[in-house]
């Protein structure tokens, strides 16, 4: 071995480029962070407002009013049976802005990440955000990726913005219920937030209950198109359908009558909420909605959900009534009425 | 579902409200103990279905209204210790003690986990040897056989860092405590299916003797509910008081022996204060004495904790079957479940909680 440093074959080191699991350096905003960038997100989301990498996505939007929508999603684990994080943060959004009667267009993504996440598990959730994307007719325009220290976020957290446009003449609105009108529910309840408790830390048991996750522009469209007179569109995600009834009650100070036989739970998800204690109407959805529609509309627009596949199982639940104003009641399996409450917090699974 | 659609049914329901109009001839004041009961009341409606002639009035069975405030402190002090794995129910997590709540607890940085079973504390214990665990061992007669499970299997692993804070309670000495009571206006029980799958009927035969009460064992659906109701009312008009079994799917007159045996070997009866009634002797359980290594009480020194319960409230009275929740002042306005005074507005089980969720309409 030579004393003197060989300077012809120094060489500079570079870092490790080729990571199984998400650094600090992947949002520092340098060479990772445009590597995980161009190598990873862009092909999942391409688009032309994406695929230039500008600091902004510039659209150009059809006439009408715009819908706006963000929400986060921080759901724990961010895989469960029937989606992931990535679907669901994509369909939430599209479902948030579709509700307003708006056909979706465009999609921001924000990714909190935290250090040590795999990066095929952060593969996995790109690679269904974009599945989710293509199905509900959406594009990513425009993104932003920040990576914090270990112990700082769960995994990865997800925001999601949307827009849309609303069609001429569709004014939906949760204050513009009247006595007379009619409630109708997509299909079954309590599928999403079940499927994530049977695999929540603690309480995991074997079950077949899968999440519901799916973008509902497409039924949206099918409802508007059979009642243009459709009063108001809401998904109940969490606090489930009682909670939603009940914002509806309280936002156009009616009454609103339900009809216990006519709400279906799925017979694995009835079993799961019975072991837990946890009744259904209090459970989170991620693929229904309820539709207030006038009476006259009715039995178009059931029957043009139930020809939709996301509304098979529609079904007409209620009605609005001019009694109880604020107040959500429900005529129970043996005939008698109670009242149908807003949640007070979590469900939590009963001691006996 | 199986085991459950058929006791939901609205037919055989039906059929039963009819032959209990038929065999009414005269007003009956009828206690269901169970606070999963009173739930299921009062989510059917059953109480409005029923004929004038009968009251039902809600008993003591809800574990979580029943803690006394002084466990709850005693349960905040120790899970907000440095070292400590505090476990729970879920629905204890939400019971307030005089300041403060588990959840509040754990939003500080306090180690709060929520267990399906108790046997989850026990492994947590196994796999963190270097932490506290403890588990807030509360309910009736029905949880406590799983929860002795958890101190023996800890016993027998050698876990010297798994303890419960117990707070059992025992449904009979309850039952006397209100049948002795001089304003006591009950006249029949629906005794707690879940309770007698445990314990057998047994020792409810004294009890039905000495204070000439029928005691019907019934479940938790609406058919098991108006079968009991039916059994308890055909007692009470014929004027034989005694025991008759209704949850026959369930309960058998021995209960089970072999839950029976674990708690006997963990547990031992004690005097013990009920949140809303006070003192009741012999009507609790404890960790025996010669297993106090696994009593978190004496292991973390709380028992200097000591608290006395808010005036205002009505929920003694109310879990004695002497008022109705919504004969209290509060009820609805300055007492809701997000605001609770007390007691039974506290878990959902809880007869205020219930009427609040259920059936509010009208009464304000």
């Amino acid at each position: 071995m030579s004393s003197h440093p060989d300077f012809e074959k120094m060489s500079c080191p570079l870092p490790l480029m080729d990571h199984d699991t998400i650094q600090l350096a992947h949002g520092a905003g340098g060479l990772l962070s445009a590597q995980l960038i161009d190598k990873l997100i862009v092909p999942r989301f391409t688009s032309p407002e994406l695929d230039v990498l500008e600091d902004q996505a510039v659209l150009d939007l059809p006439p009408g009013r715009v819908a706006f929508s963000t929400d986060t999603f921080v759901v724990s684990p961010i895989f469960f049976p029937g989606g992931d994080i990535g679907d669901l943060a994509v369909n939430g959004t599209v479902n948030d802005v579709a509700m307003s009667g708006a056909d979706p267009i465009a999609l921001s993504v924000g990714f909190v990440l935290e250090e040590g996440l795999p990066m095929s598990d952060f593969h996995r959730v790109l690679c269904s955000m974009e599945t989710a994307a293509a199905r509900a007719g959406v594009r990513i325009v425009t993104g932003d990726t920040k990576v914090v220290g270990r112990g700082s976020c769960d995994k990865i957290f997800i925001n999601t913005s949307g827009i849309g446009v609303i069609p001429e003449g569709v004014r939906l609105s949760a204050g513009s219920l009247a006595p007379g009108d009619t409630v109708i529910l997509s299909g079954t309840l309590a599928d999403h937030g079940m499927a994530v408790m049977t695999v929540r830390e603690g309480l995991s048991f074997q079950s077949t209950v899968t999440s519901d996750t799916v973008a509902l522009n497409g039924l949206v469209e099918t409802i508007l198109t059979a009642g243009p007179g459709t009063k108001t569109l809401r998904d109940p995600t969490r606090g489930g359908a009682a909670t939603t009834l009940n914002e509806f009650a309280k936002s156009s100070k009616v009454g609103i009558k339900l009809d216990e036989s006519t709400i279906t739970v799925r017979p694995d998800v009835a079993g799961a909420c019975e072991i837990l204690g946890i009744d259904p109407m209090y459970v989170a959805n991620e693929g229904k909605l309820i539709a207030v529609v006038p009476a006259a509309e009715k039995e178009a627009v059931l029957a043009a959900m139930r020809g939709h596949e996301h509304g098979r199982d529609a079904a007409i639940i209620g009605e609005i009534v001019a009694d109880h104003p604020g107040l959500v009641t429900m005529k129970t399996g043996l005939g008698a009425e109670r009242i149908v409450d807003m949640s007070v917090g979590e469900q939590l699974p009963r001691i006996c | 579902m199986k085991y459950l659609d058929e006791f939901r049914d609205p037919e055989l329901a039906k059929g039963l409200l009819e032959e209990i109009r038929r065999a009414v001839t005269r007003p009956w004041v009828i206690m269901e103990i169970c606070g999963g009961q009173t739930h299921s009341i009062m989510r059917y409606g059953i109480d409005q279905l029923l004929p004038d002639e009968i009251t039902l009035v809600h008993g003591p069975g809800c574990p979580v209204c029943v803690t006394p405030l002084e466990t709850i402190d005693r349960a905040l002090v120790i899970a907000a210790g440095d070292d400590v794995i505090f476990t729970s129910f879920g629905d204890m997590l939400r019971v307030p003690g005089s300041n403060d709540d588990l959840f509040r607890v754990k939003s500080r940085g306090g180690d709060v986990r929520m267990v399906y079973s108790p046997l989850e504390a026990v492994k947590l214990a196994r796999e963190n040897p270097d932490r506290e665990v403890v588990f807030l061992a509360v309910g009736f007669e029905t949880t406590a056989p799983g929860n002795a499970m958890a101190v023996k299997q800890a016993a027998a692993e050698g876990l010297s860092n798994f303890s419960e804070i117990v707070s059992h309670v025992l449904v009979p000495p309850a039952m006397e405590a209100i049948l002795s009571s001089p304003a006591c206006r009950v006249q029949g029980f629906l005794a707690a299916g879940h309770v007698c799958a445990i314990m057998g009927w047994e020792e409810y035969e004294p009890i039905a003797a000495k204070y000439e009460v029928p005691i019907v064992p019934t479940g938790f659906e609406p058919v098991d509910i108006l079968e009991g109701i039916l059994k308890t009312v055909q007692l009470l008009e014929k004027g034989t008081p005694g025991v008759e079994n209704k949850y026959l799917r369930v309960v058998r007159e021995q209960g089970n022996p072999a839950a029976r045996a674990v708690v006997d070997e963990i547990y031992e009866v004690c005097d013990r204060k009920w949140r809303g009634i006070g003192n009741i002797p012999r009507s609790g359980l404890k960790i025996r004495a010669e297993l106090a290594a696994f009593d978190a009480e004496k292991k973390f020194e709380v028992e200097g904790i000591v608290t006395e319960e808010p005036a205002i409230c009505i929920s003694g009275e109310i879990l004695q079957g002497l008022k109705k929740p919504h004969e209290c002042p509060a009820f609805g306005t300055e007492c809701t479940p997000t605001t609770p005074l007390g007691a039974t507005m506290v878990s959902s089980e809880g007869a205020c909680a219930a009427y609040h969720k259920y059936s509010r309409k009208g009464l304000s």
